[in-house]
């Protein structure tokens, strides 16, 4: 059983406390940064990678990528400005996706 | 209509007949896994829903407490506080099996086991707000862990349910009927050559019955010639 380690992505103000609790912090700020880091850090050991929504609102393909492997889950969180709503949407998506039509 | 062109032999008819038995019972078998899976998953999109609602509130009420403390502090103080964490967080995964699917079930092991005591800085130089968020921090992260289990596990079974869904499809309406009407097709052939050959050997035999009874009229016909000289 294999150790991993758990990520948190976005911009610095929303992600600086996730620090305290010992998670990895990836503060980025221009998106092609964001990118880069994301790809990187999904080859190692991570199993979860928070992103802010914020973030993740920008670079929906990359985070495609990584939804059908079991490692590692990219899990949007709301950033500091507030919840876009992303997650709810992404659930819808899934259950689209798995039923055909919307039946929530 | 049978997108290919099959042979119409008794052995082609044997093998399609083995073709559509294997495929209504794998139809039969994947129907019951898709019915499954679409209840466990319609389960796990509700506890998701619930549980991404509460994360989203607590880590809003987590950002303004933060939004607080960055407010009574200076940028680079409140960096330098949090920036050597006492707390670290090993995270260990299994993996379990729900309908075929893997899906991950996270375990995690915090270096200090006392939750009150995460606090990488001395509280004299830091303010009391700061205090505040990362204690709401650690608690919604409890909540984090759980969300994100559960939304990997419902991205996991949402994939198989379109492939099994899709596998379904395939079966109900490619490959069981076009085996249907290939075997259809083979069994009339078969039929029309039946009749074919039936309607030969009585034509056959009716030329050989005509065919001897010529040769016995002629016989006759001879013998009753030299019979009346």
């Amino acid at each position: 059983m294999a150790d991993y380690r758990i990520a948190v992505m976005g911009d610095k103000d929303s992600v600086l406390g996730f620090k305290a609790l010992g998670l990895d912090v990836y503060p980025v700020d221009t998106l092609d940064d964001a990118r880069h880091t994301l790809h990187r850090i999904a080859r190692e050991d991570y199993a979860i990678i928070y992103v802010t929504e914020q973030l993740a609102a920008q670079m929906e393909a990359e985070i495609n990528r990584y939804k059908d492997a079991l490692t590692p889950a990219i899990i949007l969180i709301p950033g500091k400005e507030g919840t876009l709503g992303l997650g709810m949407a992404n659930i819808k998506k899934a259950v689209e996706r798995a039923v055909g039509a919307d039946i929530l | 209509m049978a997108a290919t062109v099959v042979n119409p032999t008794r052995m082609e008819l044997t093998r399609l007949k083995g073709k559509l038995r294997t495929a209504q019972r794998g139809h039969k078998l994947l129907k019951d896994k898709r019915d499954e899976l679409m209840k466990q998953f319609l389960d796990v999109v509700r506890e998701l829903r619930a549980l991404r609602a509460q994360v989203e509130e607590e880590l809003m009420r987590v950002h303004s407490s933060f939004t607080v403390a960055s407010a009574l502090m200076s940028g680079p103080a409140m960096e330098q506080a949090l920036m050597y964490p006492k707390q670290s967080v090993e995270l260990s995964m299994t993996f379990h099996n729900v309908m075929s699917v893997n899906v991950p079930e996270y375990h995690y092991q915090t270096r200090t086991d006392d939750a009150g005591d995460i606090f990488p800085y001395g509280f004299a130089a830091t303010s009391g707000e700061l205090d505040a968020a990362v204690a709401a921090l650690g608690e919604a992260f409890q909540s984090m862990l759980k969300l994100a289990e559960t939304e990997k596990t419902m991205q996991l079974m949402a994939e198989e349910i379109e492939k099994t869904r899709r596998r379904v499809n395939a079966l109900e309406y490619v490959v069981i009927p076009d085996t249907q009407e290939s075997i259809r097709y083979i069994t009339m052939k078969l039929d029309e050559n039946d009749r074919a050959t039936t309607t030969r050997l009585m034509k056959v035999k009716d030329m050989i019955l005509k065919q001897s009874l010529e040769e016995k009229r002629e016989a006759t016909a001879k013998a009753l010639e030299e019979f009346g000289k």
